[in-house]
C-alpha cells in the first residue's frame, strides 16, 4: 500500500479535522476526495504530506510511519495546496530553475515540465505576478512535474484553469500514472474528477468512508 | 515521466539556490534599492535636521548609523519573509524535503548582502552630513564592525522573521520580538563605530573589545539559528 490510514485524528486550530479517518490506496491509483467545504480534504492531503502532526492512530505513508517522522516523507511527494507555492517576482523559467536547483533534477527536466503544462517561451519569460490565474496553477503543476513526486497530493488541481489547461492536467495526471505514481486529488467539479479518478473516498467530518 | 524521488542535493547547493533566489527578486523588485535605502538615508536626514548641531552629530554619528541599520532591518526582514509566505512558496520549501537550516543560511546571507549595501550608504552619509573623519586603523575597525555586527542581525533577523512569518499581525509582532534581542548589537556596534569615528576622544583601540561581543553574539544565533529555524517554520 502506498498510503495506509488507521483511526488517524489530526487537531488543526483546536479542532479534530481528521476524527479517526481509516483508509488505504494502492500505487497507480487516482482517488478523488470528495465532501463539502470544511470536511477534512486539506487537512487529510497535509497529513500525507507529512506537514501535520498525527495525534493518534497509525498513518503509513510510502513506507514512512508519519507517527515517528512526518520528515522522510516530504521528499517523495508533490503537494499542490490553494495557493500555488511561486515566487511572483521570478519569471516562470526561473521559478523552475529555483525549484530544480533546490531538489537536483536537470534543466532538460524543467524544459519537458514546461512542454507538459504547455508553458510557452513566451510565458517562460513571464514574470508569475502578470500571469492569468490559470497560467500560475499550470505553472505550479509544472513544478510538481519536475521534483518526480511518488505521490501527487493536489487540492482542488482544476481551479482557475480554462477547458484547454484542465485536459491538459487530467492527461498529465494519467501520464503520472502510468510512469508509476500515485494521486490523491480533492475536487469540486465532480463530473470531470471522476471521469478521471479510478476511486473514490468521501470525506464527511473528519471520516473518510469509499463513495 | 519518471516518477522516482530526484538525486538528493547538498547542503551548500541549497544555500546557494536560496541566496541567489532571493537575491535575483531583490534585484528584480528593487525594494531595499528604492524604498529602504531612501527611508534610512531621510533618517539620518531628519536627525541631522533635529539635532543641527555638528559637535553633538559627531559624537552620537555611530548611534544614528546603527539605530537606521535597525530601522531598516525590519522592513527587510518583513520583505524578505513575504516574498515566501505570498503564494504559499514556504510551505512548497517545507514539502521539498530540504534542510531547512540550510535555507536559514542562504536566506540569512541574502539578508546580510542587503544590509552590508545599507550600511556603506549610512556610513557614507555620516562621513558626509555628520562631518566625522576615519584614520586607516578606524578604517579596519570599522570594516570588521560591519561584517561582524551585519552576520549577528542576519542571523538574527532571519531567526525571528521566520518565527512571525506565519503569524498573526506580523507586522507589529517582528518589532516587539526583534528590537529587545538586538540591543546587544546596537550597543556593541555604536560604541566599536564611536571608537572607528573618533567620537568624543574616543581611542580606535577600545573598539575591539565590543567586536568580541559583536563576533559571540553572531555566532551564537549563527548556531542557534541554524537549529532552530527548521522547528519554527514547522510549526
Amino acid at each position: 500500500m502506498i498510503v495506509s490510514f488507521s483511526d488517524v485524528v489530526v487537531v488543526y486550530d483546536n479542532f479534530p479535522a481528521l476524527a479517526g479517518a481509516t483508509f488505504e490506496i494502492s500505487r497507480g491509483e487516482i482517488v478523488l476526495l470528495q465532501g463539502p467545504n470544511g470536511a477534512g480534504k486539506t487537512t487529510l492531503l497535509r497529513t500525507c504530506a507529512g506537514l501535520l502532526p498525527i495525534v493518534r492512530g497509525s498513518a503509513n505513508v510510502l513506507s514512512c510511519d508519519l507517527t515517528s517522522d512526518r520528515f522522510s516523507v516530504r521528499k517523495k511527494v508533490g503537494l499542490l495546496g490553494h495557493a500555488n507555492g511561486l515566487f511572483h517576482d521570478l519569471t516562470v523559467e526561473e521559478n523552475m530553475s529555483f525549484w530544480s536547483r533546490l531538489i537536483g533534477t536537470s534543466d532538460q527536466d524543467v524544459k519537458t515540465a514546461m512542454q507538459i503544462m504547455g508553458l510557452s517561451d513566451r510565458l517562460c519569460t513571464t514574470r508569475v505576478a502578470n500571469l492569468s490565474a490559470g497560467q500560475k496553477r499550470r505553472c505550479a503543476l509544472a513544478t510538481l512535474i519536475v521534483r518526480r513526486a511518488q505521490l501527487w497530493l493536489l487540492d482542488e488541481p482544476h481551479a482557475g484553469l480554462d477547458t484547454q489547461g484542465r485536459d491538459e492536467l487530467d492527461k498529465t495526471l494519467r501520464a503520472a500514472r502510468e510512469a508509476g505514481a500515485t494521486v490523491m486529488f480533492a475536487s469540486h467539479e465532480i463530473d470531470r474528477a471522476r471521469n478521471l479518478a479510478t476511486r473514490s473516498l468521501m470525506v464527511a467530518g473528519g471520516l473518510v468512508t469509499e463513495s | 515521466m519518471k516518477s522516482d524521488s530526484s538525486m538528493p542535493v547538498s547542503k551548500g547547493k541549497v544555500v546557494t539556490a536560496v541566496f541567489l533566489k532571493d537575491v535575483q527578486i531583490e534585484l528584480r523588485s528593487r525594494v531595499v534599492t528604492n524604498q529602504v535605502l531612501p527611508f534610512a538615508g531621510l533618517v539620518m536626514v531628519m536627525f541631522a535636521f533635529a539635532l543641527d548641531n555638528d559637535d553633538v552629530l559627531q559624537r552620537v554619528a555611530g548611534g544614528l548609523v546603527w539605530l537606521a541599520t535597525l530601522f531598516s532591518l525590519l522592513i527587510i526582514v518583513q520583505r524578505s519573509f513575504a516574498i515566501d509566505t505570498a503564494d504559499g512558496a514556504l510551505d512548497s520549501l517545507r514539502v521539498a524535503g530540504i534542510e531547512l537550516s540550510a535555507v536559514f543560511f542562504g536566506k540569512a546571507i541574502a539578508l546580510a548582502a542587503k544590509l552590508v549595501a545599507l550600511e556603506i550608504v549610512l556610513i557614507f552619509s555620516a562621513l558626509v552630513l555628520y562631518r566625522v573623519d576615519v584614520n586607516a586603523t578606524g578604517v579596519v575597525l570599522l570594516v570588521t564592525c560591519v561584517f561582524c555586527a551585519t552576520s549577528g542581525l542576519a542571523f538574527v533577523g532571519t531567526l525571528y522573521g521566520g518565527l512571525t512569518a506565519g503569524a498573526k499581525g506580523r507586522e507589529t509582532l517582528l518589532p516587539l520580538l526583534l528590537l529587545p534581542v538586538v540591543a546587544p548589537v546596537l550597543i556593541a556596534a555604536t560604541r566599536a563605530t564611536e571608537a572607528a569615528f573618533g567620537s568624543g576622544g574616543a581611542q580606535t583601540s577600545e573598539g575591539w573589545a565590543w567586536i568580541g561581543l559583536l563576533a559571540v553574539f553572531a555566532a551564537v544565533f549563527g548556531v542557534g539559528g541554524s537549529l532552530a529555524f527548521g522547528s519554527l517554520i514547522d510549526e
